[in-house]
This record gives C-alpha cells, structure tokens and sequence, in this order.
C-alpha cells in the first residue's frame, strides 16, 4: 500500500511550502504509468491529512495518459495498454516521454 | 529573517534568498488571500528525492556501488547475497543492507556469510525509502570502491516507486514463480536494469519457460540485461560477479573469483 507513503509525501510538501496555512483543497496529477491507483490514494489522502492544515480538505485528481516516443521510427504514440509499451510499428523500443508524474499542482487556502 | 518582508528562511525551507543579500522572490503563506488557488507544480515524492540524490552523491564520493535488489518474496535475494558474500571474500568488499517488514533473521544470515550488515524493519512499511537508507548508509559505513546490495522488502509494487540513490536496479525472479510475472509486474521490471532469473537448477522440475519470460522483458523492459542463475549450484554467478564488479565507480584493483558453470 504505497499509497500512504505517497499521501503523506504530498501532505509534506503542501505544509513545506504553506507553513501554518488551511488548506481547502489539493489538485494532482497522478500519471496512468505512475503505479498509484488514484482510488487507493483518495483513500490513504483522508488518514493521512488528519490532524494536518489538509484535513477535510478535498483531493481532485487527474489522470493524464502516458505518452510514448519510438526510438526506432520516431513516431509519438499514446500506447493503448499500459502494461507494454509498444509502438504500432512493432517495437518495444520505446522511451516514456509522459505518464509516469505524480505531482502536486496546486493547492486552495482558507 | 528575510530584511524586506520580514518572513523567516526556517518557515519557508524550499526557497532561500540569494547568497548575495538580494531579495529573491519565493513563497509568502502571509500573502495568499482566502480562497486563492496557489499553483505548487512540484513532485511529490520531491522530499524522498531529494534525500536520495543526497545518498547518491554521499556514495558516489566514496566509489561505492549501490545496488537496489527487488523481488517478490522467497525469489532467492537472501541466499544469492550470501553465496556472493562468501564467493567475493577478500576480493570485493560486500555489505548489505536488509529490508523485512519484522525479524533480524535475513541480516543474522548475512553476517553469517561474513558480510556486514544493517538491518531495517519497516513495520507495517511495504518499501524502504531513501530516509531509511541514508539512516543505514551512516550506520554501515562501506568501505570505499566496495558494493553496497539494498534488500528491499520482497514485494513486486511497492518498491518500484521509490528513488533510494541507488546507481542500478535489479529485479529477481525465480524459475519456481510464474513465465508471465513481467507482464503482470510491469513497472518493477521495467525500473530494472538487470533481471535475475534465480534458481536455475529447479529448472527440470517446474513449468518455467525462460524463453518466453525473456521475450516478455524484451517487451515491457527492453534495456533491461539478463542473467540466469542458481546459488546452489553456481551457475552463472561468474556473470553476476562481472556485472557487480564493473558497475563500481573507480575500478576494483582485485581479481575477480572464478566459480566454475556447468552451462
């Protein structure tokens, strides 16, 4: 359950940046090749912003599909099963140019 | 405390002013009106990051290699790194740092085989993370130009996330365990830089094909490189040693051991 991890990173970074401040709600950008299941962090974002300036506060989250780049015909793709990357010209030689983010995009104060 | 606004660097720790005096701008928690909506564009997990690329340059100083070993549980990480702690005796200097939700077990088995060792128990944890490490790193003190092998907590999700400082990845599968788990692991596998076919010599006994698991690491891991081995009976750990022994950051100064293969 990584999810708890990733929640509390993201309650961490929100009160670094906002010392002392209430927050009303957080937006984030949780990449389709990122391996966090939006579910499970909804979850996990209401334990862990207990007791913190987060508590109460709501989670959007937005799911951003990955985004490929064949390195050997160079086409840019948005592969249809994110288990393999696989280009339509047939090649698995493939580099992630998107999907795998897992960021804070902005926050609401009180 | 900043001279122009009067807001103190210790409340605000992401942004400093500049080292000349000059007022840089940075984050003001004083200034955001209600309801304002603050746009932040930052990582997540840019804490574990951060104190990660601190271990890696910690490591990197010293000519330590540090490697972040993976696996679903009962893959053989354990018996592998003993088998290399005693083969590598008094050739490449190995430590380990061992990742288990409880017990001291794994480590005792470790020093055992002659290796040091620190032993971090995560609890209900499912992965070690960078703050662990940097902990154990300080507590371990490797030796320079030597091998560090992080035992992450067997788990084939969880680990794959987190950034530890480590200069490679390696995935252990076993041949007792199922041809398709690359398929169903994808991200663990495709964070690899070696894969580990371990416990070979099961190979009569059990339904592993290993040419297909390799077609399926071609497909969702394509950079990743290849070993098969097995710690009981040898084979292939030359191949392991080589690899081990040519990732260390200045060259190692002592022969490698040979272990004979029965390929």
């Amino acid at each position: 359950m990584h999810e708890l991890a990733i929640a509390e990173g993201l309650v961490d970074g929100v009160t670094e940046r906002l010392p002392g401040r209430k927050i009303t709600s957080v937006r984030v950008e949780i990449g389709a090749l990122s391996g966090v299941v939006p579910d499970a962090l909804r979850f996990c974002f209401a334990l862990a912003t207990e007791g913190t300036p987060l508590d109460g506060a709501d989670l959007e989250i937005s799911e951003p599909a990955a985004k490929c780049e064949c390195a050997d015909c160079g086409l840019a793709f948005e592969p249809e099963d994110g288990r393999i990357l696989l280009c339509p010209c047939g090649s698995a030689n493939v580099a992630v140019v998107s999907g795998q983010q897992l960021l804070i995009t902005s926050v609401k104060v009180a | 405390m900043c001279a122009t606004c009067g807001c103190s660097p210790l409340s605000d720790p992401h942004q400093s002013h500049g080292s000349h005096g000059q007022h840089e701008p940075h984050e003001h928690p004083h200034d955001h009106r209600p309801g304002e909506e603050i746009t932040l564009e930052q990582k997540i997990l840019a804490k574990n990051d951060g104190l990660a690329q601190q271990n890696r340059a910690w490591l990197r100083d010293r000519g330590i290699l540090a490697v972040n070993l993976m696996s679903s549980p009962g893959s053989g990480k354990t018996t592998l790194l003993e088998r290399s702690g005693r083969d590598l005796a008094g050739r490449l200097p190995l430590s380990v740092i061992e990742g288990d939700q409880e017990t001291a077990l794994d480590a005792d088995r470790i020093r055992d085989a002659g290796c040091q060792v620190v032993q971090i128990n995560t609890g209900a944890g499912c992965h070690l993370d960078a703050a662990m490490v940097g902990g154990a790193l300080r507590a371990l003190y490797p030796p320079p130009n030597s091998v560090v092998i992080i035992e992450n907590v067997g788990n084939l999700v969880c680990p794959a996330l987190f950034d530890l400082g480590e200069a490679a990845r390696v995935v252990l599968a076993s041949v007792t365990e199922g041809t398709d788990k690359p398929l169903k692991y994808p991200q663990m596998f495709r964070s690899a830089d070696l894969v580990v076919v371990t416990k070979t010599d099961l190979g009569p006994y059990v339904d592993f094909d290993i040419s297909r698991f390799g077609a399926y690491i071609g497909q969702v891991s394509p950079q990743a490189m290849m070993i098969h081995l097995s710690a009981l009976d040898g084979t292939g750990l030359p191949l392991w040693y080589d690899w081990l022994s040519s990732r260390i950051p200045t060259a190692a100064t002592a022969p490698m051991p040979r272990v004979s293969t029965p390929d």
